[in-house]
């Protein structure tokens, strides 16, 4: 990748526009100017089997009726439609084309019926680490996988995304220990191997079949990471410094030739857009229906869609909760695109009001400050390889929180500040070179049969 | 003569090396293997137990105190038997069928580990018959289910009907983000508990009772 940033100036920094726009579905522009709202959903608690399949059926319908009559009535200018498929509907991929059939033909309808643009978004979760240790490039759940990837262009689907899970055998014990050095293996070693192996994969068939490839997400690691520091599980500073690290891996996705928009859940999203100019989804305050976060106004600083995360198809008073996201992402988007409208000093100080109201309260939201993101992303891009990137990364966010909590800049706990000198410490006995790293977690007791070398390539 | 406090201490700080040397010269000086686990190791956890529910420290630190705690635990835990005396409880916990979510559940194993309990970790999806099958080798007086999906709690109504169909005895008790105590009583579970800390007081309630 160059090494320069796509943005390297906080006045080109803005919402609704990204330096690369996608174009996508029915008539969808990404990037070009207006925030969109990116509507996401489950189904409450349910069975999902043979039996039941006709409830499930059901339970979609009535979801993509209700959120569409809601954008029409609120005249929503352009829409994105994420479908994320459960387990069983990735290992029997004609369940989860099968939904993704049904929600792109109700769209169509309404874009011939009511004019509505909107694109609609797949994400197929990752089922590979249904086998522990996971094979992740064999074997039945890579061949569900792929199944349901090669039918997604006759279904419908204009975008591809994935929450790619490569490297949380070890992610996961790195985060409840705060091992930073083993947080930037599994992230910077073997996340960004299984992304290469695997966005390479689908960039193939995206290409031969014009459906986006759009972007991955660190979820399992730095999502994983916030909700244990919401749960004072561990400290906020490693969140935010987990971020940070996640930031290589996700880039490795757009290497390989994925265009954005990235994944929602994906906070590391201002980095890629500063490093890579893809325009990003962000979810913040209207995602609380789906996990409490301390980056509900910064998260939105710089987004070009603006999601809900996922909200159980269950019944508020005023309606199902994903027509009443559908209804709050809409107001959010109205407001950003109004401000848009009048000029780049009202997007600015949006922005900025976005920004401060979170970033100095707390690391996690500091991390995602706008010249936060620009000073750090410089640092990751001088360096060659994810390895060396994720390094830099966890140095210089552990740096710049060091530094701007003793001017006062942001809020860190007291009984967090040592965490911060342990983090500093652990990162000085980490080798440069990747080769020896992999050495050493090789040799640790506590990861012998986690995972199978071989499937990163090791 | 070897103190217990400064066994629990040992365990507090997570200092492995002390924690293994004292229990074993508290041992060969003839102090009572019940005595070295309740005031020290479990006394040490306790402390650490309650820091944690107090904010004061993050899982890493209990994890270490866990873990030196463990390896006293290698040096004690043939002198128990020969004492005969039992673990505070045994516990099976598993993640249902259909869903891989398992870090809740592993905490949720590392806080009855360190309260004294014996636990067998069944892993993440976990089918009834499967949970059946474990629980009946393994004699668990307890059973922990977690679920992290809305579309894998059903699966948790079928493990305990699977599990009372089969004669299983134990108590048994459910957790995750999505579960309420509204449902474990729908379900019938014997109980619920939001976190790893409450669910080491509700694993007592339940077995020690
Ligand atoms: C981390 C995470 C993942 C990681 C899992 C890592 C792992 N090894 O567990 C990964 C990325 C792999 C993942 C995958 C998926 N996930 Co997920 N995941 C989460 C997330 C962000 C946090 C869960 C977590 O670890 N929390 C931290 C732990 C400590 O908390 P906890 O689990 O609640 O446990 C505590 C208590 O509940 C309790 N407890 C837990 N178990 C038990 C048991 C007993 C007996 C007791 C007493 C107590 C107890 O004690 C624990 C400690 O205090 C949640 C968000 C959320 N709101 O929970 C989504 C979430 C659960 N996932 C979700 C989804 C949809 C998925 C996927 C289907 C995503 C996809 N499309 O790719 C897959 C499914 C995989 C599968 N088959 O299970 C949705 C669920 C929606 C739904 N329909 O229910 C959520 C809510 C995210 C969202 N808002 O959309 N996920």
């Amino acid at each position: 990748m160059a090494n320069t940033l796509k943005i390297n100036k906080i006045e080109n920094f803005l919402y609704g526009k990204a330096p690369s726009v996608v174009r996508c579905g029915r008539e969808v522009e990404i990037g070009a100017g207006q925030v969109i709202p990116e509507i996401n959903f489950t189904l409450p608690m349910m069975t999902i089997d043979d039996k039941n399949w006709c409830e499930v059926i059901k339970q979609y319908e009535e979801i993509i009726d209700g959120v569409l009559k809601r954008a029409v009535r609120l005249e929503v200018p352009q829409l994105l439609v994420e479908f994320e498929t459960l387990p069983e509907m990735t290992n029997r991929p004609q369940w989860g084309l099968e939904i993704t059939r049904l929600l792109a033909d109700k769209m169509d309808r309404c874009y011939r019926d009511y004019g509505l643009k909107s694109a609609l978004r797949l994400t197929i979760n990752d089922v590979r680490e249904f086998n522990r240790p996971p094979l992740m490039r064999s074997g039945k759940y890579w061949g569900n996988l792929c199944g349901i990837l090669e039918g997604s262009a006759e279904a419908g689907a204009d975008l591809i995304a994935i929450e790619s899970t490569g490297g949380k055998e070890i992610g996961d014990e790195a985060l409840v220990n705060c091992d930073v050095g083993a947080s930037i293996f599994a992230l910077g070693v073997l996340g960004a191997r299984d992304m290469e192996f695997l966005w390479n994969h689908i960039t193939d068939y995206c290409n031969r079949t014009g459906v986006v490839p759009s972007g991955d997400s660190a979820c399992g690691f730095a999502n994983t990471a916030m909700v244990l520091a919401e749960q004072n599980m561990i400290p906020r500073v490693f969140a935010a410094i987990v971020r940070v690290i996640s930031v290589p891996r996700s880039l490795v996705a757009i290497r390989q030739g994925a265009k954005g928009p990235t994944k929602d859940c994906a906070y590391e999203g201002p980095y890629l857009k500063a490093i890579a100019g893809v325009p990003i989804s962000m979810e913040g305050k209207s995602a609380a229906c789906a996990h409490l976060s301390p980056v509900g106004n910064v998260s939105q600083a710089v987004c070009d869609c603006w999601s809900n995360e996922s909200t159980q198809n269950i019944r508020m008073l005023s309606a199902n909760a994903p027509t009443v996201s559908m209804e709050q992402l809409a107001y959010d988007c109205r407001l950003m695109n109004v401000a848009a409208s009048e000029g780049i000093e009202s997007i600015i100080r949006l922005r900025d009001w976005l920004s401060e109201s979170d970033s100095p309260l707390d690391p996690q939201a500091y991390v995602l400050k706008p010249e936060i993101v620009l000073e750090i992303s410089e640092r990751i891009i001088a360096q060659d390889n994810p390895y060396e990137q994720s390094l830099e990364a966890a140095r210089s966010a552990t740096e710049v929180l060091k530094r701007d909590s003793r001017e006062g800049k942001v809020k860190i706990k007291e009984n967090e500040l040592k965490w911060l000198d342990m983090i500093e410490q652990q990162l000085e006995t980490l080798p440069e070179d990747e080769e020896q790293l992999i050495e050493q977690m090789l040799q640790r007791p506590e990861f012998r049969g986690k995972f199978l070398p071989a499937e990163y390539g090791i | 003569m070897a103190d217990m406090k400064d066994l629990a201490d040992a365990i507090i700080k997570g200092d492995m090396k002390t924690a293994v040397e004292v229990t074993k010269k508290a041992l060969d000086e003839g102090v009572e293997p019940q005595k070295v686990l309740n005031d020290g190791l479990v006394a040490g956890m306790g402390v650490i137990g309650k820091r944690f529910k107090a904010n004061e420290v993050y899982i890493p630190e209990v994890l270490i105190a866990a873990r030196a705690m463990k390896s006293a635990m290698e040096v004690l835990e043939p002198k128990l038997t020969e004492a005969g005396v039992e673990p505070v409880g045994k516990a099976l916990i598993g993640t249902v069928q259909g869903d891989l979510h398992d870090i809740g559940k592993n905490l949720v194993i590392m806080m009855l580990k360190g309260n004294g309990f014996e636990v067998v970790d069944a892993g993440v999806d976990v089918s009834p018959d499967a949970f059946v099958e474990k629980a009946r080798s393994s004699g668990a007086k307890l059973i922990g289910l977690s679920a992290l999906l809305t579309t894998t709690m059903p699966a948790m109504e079928k493990t305990i009907q699977a599990l009372r169909n089969a004669g299983v005895e134990a108590k048994i008790m459910i957790g995750g983000a999505p579960i309420t105590q509204a449902y474990s009583d729908k379900i019938q579970a014997d109980g619920y508990a939001p976190d790893a800390a409450s669910a080491v007081d509700l694993a007592m309630d339940l077995v020690v009772a």
